[in-house]
């Protein structure tokens, strides 16, 4: 059940994205006993990867299912393009949970028409894209077995191919990598930035960080119910930037001195050091190249940058007494 | 309902059609029955149908043997010789039973009659042979006191009851308590084992989308009710070709099978009647029979007497009202407890705790069928029987037991609405729990939460 949208509207939207393919305001969520979602607020670009971030029960699953439509907010609203979030989007949007399943008892082929139908596809559209699909992903000798029998990594695969199969343009993927071998993972990260180029925006939620930091363009931490942090990666990557270099040369390093300090100090063998030295604010990267290079034999000098994964943990260990205040309060 | 409806429904029926089970037990149900049938049929023949040829060996001066009469079931021949001799050669004969009348009969007082038989004699056909003794030594008595033989005649009448039942019209139907108690048995029978069948079904297949954890890749397409709802259904067709499937093959293999033990016993009936060409009396009596029963093996397929009857029987049932009631009750009955059975497979995460909420859900359809097969066949326009199929969790068992007996209008139209509104409710309650159960995972539901879940906010 695709709108009736002009190709020329698609066009414009594909040329100049204004409106964020889905806006989060101050989204809350009270189950019984706990808060899943307090004041959450968040804006997806177009044609983007976004990570959703944060520890286990933050609150990233109950989100993604107030997205996915499967729960309601309490308050707070959900915008897609623009538009109050209703359930004629379902059909734009594709979603992969963390758990996986599907019908054990049923064929590949005919599982994913099934699914697919459900979203609104056609059976003729459904049938033709899920061969060219099961072709692509190498699964197309197994078409006509039962799903139990496939091997897990092959159900994953069936499995995003059913998230993916009505051309969503929001796809919502909960740990898209686990359970998938270091090839087929690489495949499906392929396939994921390749659905980005045709056009879609991928909703990433994960915690595995390295991926985060290849493949997306903005991310948000959740953590205990509440945004702690969102943002595009590199300008989140230099926020949180110490002004920390690592070097490693031979010789002897003065340790102490005005415009900069040395945070870690190594000696290696045959006369080598590695050190970590954080700069004052004033002083440049420059300024302390000079001095090394007075002083030392330099073979290597980059900034640290901090991981994401490092962010991640210091934010989430900042935000951690604030909200325990909170719960001593409530 | 929209297309995803439709579409869930259509996945529920097709997968269970095409399942190796569904097609074995639609196939193994209809044989089984001809075959049981069959095996009914030929124990049923073989002990009304066969003629027992009785030898007499009759001591007294007075004639018994040719006075004895000779029915469908018995047959008598005299029996030369001593007693002794008359053993022997019944021993050696194919004959069933060798009468022993001695001498010194007392007319007044008959003692020492026996009866001599291979093997036990069954209780049948010593009360046969009785019988025909007593009218044949009762008729001597009547004689002996001076009654002619036209007075005699004229004595002898045949007493045959036919009970008529009368509607409320007033209008005259002739009625048969075997074939509307049987009818009852049978609907409140079918009833009960369907939605058992298909409500496990239910709840299994809730359970298995809940364990398979395609619960969340649904319910984010469609609405938890079309997914309940539509399981409901599939499953309910499922249920319904199944049932028309065993009826239909059903109806054709035991249709095969009546043809089938008419003509193998209308031969056997023949072999017996030549067995007693030597016999005068009875032999125009035994040819005939065969005759008769001939004619009717090539008129119609399965023809005894007693099928006769039971058509005759069941003709004479509110059939449209038991048809439009029993598909009424049947559909509603299911949709209630089968929303209620989602709802438990949807609350429970694991099979085995299915136990503490199925027991409350299926105490009211157990008590009903119980209660409905004592109770309500017993007194059908009793309270009990009212308030039963006024109440919607046991209306649907109780009231089709009271159908063949007639039930008023206005009480069928109260219950059926009564149903329909409860009906409503337990799928309102159930769209409730199974929202909220089918994403809960690992822990373990009391009552106390399935209530919480009713007014969860969506």
């Amino acid at each position: 059940m695709r709108p009736n949208s002009l190709p020329l509207v698609e066009t414009f939207f594909y040329l100049f994205p204004v409106t964020p393919i889905l806006q989060a305001i101050d989204v809350h969520k009270q189950y019984a006993a706990h808060t899943a979602l307090s004041g959450v607020s968040l804006e997806i670009p177009e044609r983007s990867i976004f990570g959703l971030l944060g520890p286990n029960g933050a609150g990233k699953t109950s989100l993604i299912r107030i997205i996915t439509q499967i729960t309601g907010a309490d308050s707070g609203e959900i915008r897609f393009r623009g538009e109050k979030l209703n359930p004629k989007h379902i059909a734009q949007i594709g979603y992969l949970p963390e758990e996986r399943g599907l019908y054990k008892k049923m064929k590949v082929g005919e599982q994913l028409l099934y699914l697919a139908q459900l979203r609104g596809l056609s059976r003729a559209d459904a049938l033709q894209r899920s061969k060219a699909w099961l072709e692509r992903l190498d699964l197309k000798p197994w078409a006509n077995k039962f799903v139990e029998d496939l091997s897990k990594g092959m159900q994953q695969k069936v499995q995003f191919i059913a998230t993916v199969l009505h051309e969503p343009s929001l796809i919502i993927l909960d740990e898209p990598f686990s359970g998938f071998d270091p090839i087929n993972a690489n495949l499906i990260k392929d396939e994921i930035i390749n659905l980005r180029e045709q056009g879609a925006t991928i909703i990433f939620s994960t915690h595995r960080m390295e991926s985060v930091e290849e493949m997306c363009d903005n991310i948000a931490l959740i953590n205990r119910s509440r945004k702690v942090l969102d943002g595009p990666v590199g300008q989140i990557k230099n926020t949180f930037k110490t002004n920390t270099f690592e070097v490693e040369g031979k010789g002897r390093l003065m340790v102490v001195h005005p415009d900069f300090e040395v945070i870690e100090h190594k000696e290696r063998e045959n006369g080598f050091f590695y050190d970590r030295i954080r700069l004052h604010a004033g002083t440049t990267p420059n300024d302390l190249l000079r001095y090394l290079i007075n002083n030392v034999e330099v073979h290597a000098f980059r900034e640290q940058i901090p991981s994401i994964n490092e962010i991640f943990i210091r934010r989430v260990q900042e935000t951690m007494p604030e909200s325990l205040v909170e719960e001593v309060a409530s | 309902m929209n297309y995803k409806f439709w579409l869930i429904a259509q996945r529920e029926y097709l997968t269970r059609v095409r399942k190796k089970s569904f097609v074995v037990l639609t196939l193994l149900v209809p044989v089984l029955m001809a075959g049981f049938l069959f095996f009914i049929a030929k124990l049923a023949k073989s002990d009304d149908t066969k003629v027992d040829v009785i030898e007499v060996r009759d001591e007294t001066n007075l004639g018994l043997t040719s006075r004895l009469p000779t029915t469908e079931q018995l047959l008598f021949l005299p029996a030369a010789g001593s007693l002794t001799e008359a053993k022997q050669s019944f021993q050696k004969s194919k004959h069933d039973g060798l009468l022993y009348l001695p001498a010194n009969l007392d007319v007044q007082n008959p003692q020492g009659i026996q009866l001599f038989a291979k093997g036990n004699v069954s209780l049948r056909k010593q009360r046969a042979v009785e019988t025909a003794l007593d009218k044949v030594l009762s008729e001597l008595k009547m004689k002996q006191s001076g009654l002619s033989q036209e007075q005699l005649n004229r004595l002898n009448s045949t007493v045959s009851v036919t009970s008529v039942s009368l509607d409320e019209q007033g209008q005259e139907k002739s009625s048969n308590a075997g074939a509307t108690t049987a009818a009852a048995y049978v609907l409140a029978l079918l009833i009960y084992m369907f939605i058992f069948i298909y409500g496990v079904q239910i709840m299994r297949g809730v359970g298995e989308e809940k364990s398979n954890r395609i619960m969340e890749v649904m319910l984010s397409s469609v609405r938890p009710f079309d997914l309940m709802m539509g399981k409901i259904m599939g499953i309910a067709a499922v249920g319904l070709t199944q049932f028309v499937l065993w009826a239909v093959l059903s109806y054709g293999t035991s249709t095969l099978v009546g043809t089938f033990v008419a003509k193998s016993f209308t031969s056997k009936s023949v072999a017996a009647a030549t067995v007693t060409t030597n016999n005068s009396a009875a032999n125009s009596g035994a040819t005939a029979t065969t005759t008769e029963r001939k004619d009717e093996a090539s008129a119609t397929p399965a023809p005894t007497n007693g099928i006769d009857t039971v058509f005759k029987a069941v003709g004479a049932l509110p059939l449209g009202t038991i048809l439009v009631g029993f598909v009424i009750y049947f559909l509603g009955g299911y949709l209630l407890y089968g929303a209620l059975f989602g709802a438990i497979g949807a609350a429970v995460d694991d099979q085995t705790d299915t136990q503490q909420f199925m027991f409350p859900v299926t105490i009211p359809l157990v008590l009903s069928y119980l209660i409905g097969i004592s109770v309500i066949l017993r007194n059908p326009d009793g309270p009990v029987a009212f308030w039963m199929s006024m109440i919607p969790f046991t209306s649907p068992i109780a009231m089709v037991i009271r159908l063949p007996f007639g039930v008023p209008l206005w009480q069928l139209g109260l219950s059926v609405a009564l149903l329909i509104a409860g009906f409503i409710g337990t799928v309102w309650v159930a769209a409730r729990i199974y929202r909220v159960g089918v994403l809960m995972y690992g822990k373990k539901v009391t009552y106390k939460e399935l209530g919480k879940w009713m007014f969860y906010k969506g």
